[in-house]
């Protein structure tokens, strides 16, 4: 297993590994919490959701890291925003034309990417000092791993709640809807789940590393 | 209940469609300053304050774009205002009370980035309410916020005491209590009949 994978361990993949596993931000850095619970009923709507806000982190990335040298530090937070507001806008607007279902289903949460603190934490801490090539790899791994956090607890919550995926019956007709999991309160249950099970992976996997680099495990 | 009444309208906000716990908007602060209770409390105060603030700017802005069509620009000049109105509301704390303003510290100004507030501003546009309900609808949504914030930092500093198994660490557990407290929000659907 160790061999195969080494050839890709350039800086650059370990970057994009640590947004989708390491430091996921909604699992790991409880980032963006509230589109990840806000839009994820079904599989297809937290896909959507993930994929504009990653639309928006890659284009505000890319212009914050190219700017970085001209923004003054003073201003640099309200800079931010208004550079991340233009690309919401942006994508709000291209959602709108593409899909109006889809645009009717996200609604408002689609413009409030730009409170998602997701965003906004990862101009402030990686765009504004790195630059644009490392930033792009790095943004598109946190990216990918929101996106895929979000996939997760949409098609649980679909599934449970509809007892479909991405429209398609699971179950046979007599499969009784598990109507929390759609309302709100199943959104909270189902990332506190979520999130226990990282926990736990991690608590487990964390003793036996120390084991493996001690000598003592294969 | 007449629907377009002041009354309904705080009521919906402040219960039936909790911010918090019925459209997860607000989560960050929520989960960040719930651990404790005497911090929990003031920063719901700071965030109705910037609300009925950020609320009636709202309100006057949008009258503004609408007159000059320029909708478009709707989301950028909202977040400008309601970062200003944080800068505003945070020197009137520390002018007025500057024990609270060392007890709320970084939280204060990272209320820019709740988006409980951008959230309460776009949906007093989208459903069209006129000044007075705009600020029933703002106090509501605020004082919905403040109650969630509050009963979940007494759920948790109870929780300090409570053995809970290793993986549901605070994040997770706290997660779950939300989970219970937004089922019994739902009980308040009722309400609107």
């Amino acid at each position: 297993m160790v061999a195969p994978q080494k050839q890709f361990e350039s800086p650059g993949f370990d970057t994009l590994k640590e947004g989708i596993w390491k430091d996921n931000p909604v699992f790991i850095m409880l980032l963006g919490l509230c589109p990840a619970l806000a839009v994820s009923n079904t599989a297809l709507n937290s896909l959507a959701m993930g994929l504009a806000s990653t639309v928006v982190l890659l284009g505000s990335s890319l212009l914050i890291s190219m700017m970085r040298n001209v923004i003054p530090k003073q201003v640099r937070i309200a800079s931010y925003i208004i550079i991340i507001a233009t690309f919401v806008t942006a994508v709000d607007y291209t959602i709108h034309a593409l899909s109006l279902e889809l645009y009717n289903a996200l609604g408002a949460f689609i413009q409030l990417i730009v409170v998602n603190c997701m965003i906004l934490g990862r101009c402030e801490a990686y765009a504004s000092k790195n630059k644009v090539s490392t930033t792009m790899v790095n943004a598109t791994g946190m990216g990918a791993g929101f996106t895929l956090a979000l996939f997760m607890i949409g098609s649980i919550r679909e599934i449970l709640g509809f007892g479909t995926f991405f429209d398609i019956p699971l179950f046979g007709p007599d499969f009784q809807n598990w109507a929390i999991f759609i309302l709100p309160p199943g959104g909270f249950i189902v990332l506190s789940l979520l999130l226990a099970l990282f926990a736990f992976v991690e608590k487990r996997r964390a003793p036996a590393k120390t084991e493996k680099e001690g000598g003592h495990g294969s | 209940m007449d629907p377009d009444s002041m009354a309904f309208i705080f009521l919906q906000a402040f219960l039936i469609n909790n911010l918090v716990l019925a459209l997860f908007l607000g989560l960050c602060p929520f989960v960040g300053v719930s651990a404790k209770l005497e911090t929990a409390f003031p920063m719901g105060l700071a965030v109705v304050c910037v609300m009925l603030v950020a609320s009636l700017c709202a309100f006057g802005i949008n009258i503004l774009l609408v007159y000059f069509n320029i909708e478009y620009l709707r989301l950028i000049c909202y977040i400008a205002v309601i970062a200003s109105a944080v800068q505003l509301v945070e020197m009137t704390i520390k002018k007025f009370s500057p024990k609270l303003f060392r007890m709320l510290g970084i939280y204060l100004p990272l209320i820019t980035t709740n988006c409980a507030i951008l959230g309460m501003a776009l949906f007093q546009t989208f459903d069209e309410y006129s000044i007075t309900q705009s600020l029933a609808y703002s106090l509501g949504a605020g004082a919905g916020f403040m109650l969630a914030l509050v009963l979940m930092a007494g759920l948790r500093e109870r929780l300090e005491l409570a053995n809970v198994p290793d993986a549901c660490t605070s994040a997770a557990i706290a997660m779950m209590l939300a989970g219970m407290l937004s089922m019994a929000f739902m009980g308040f659907a009722g309400l609107g009949g």
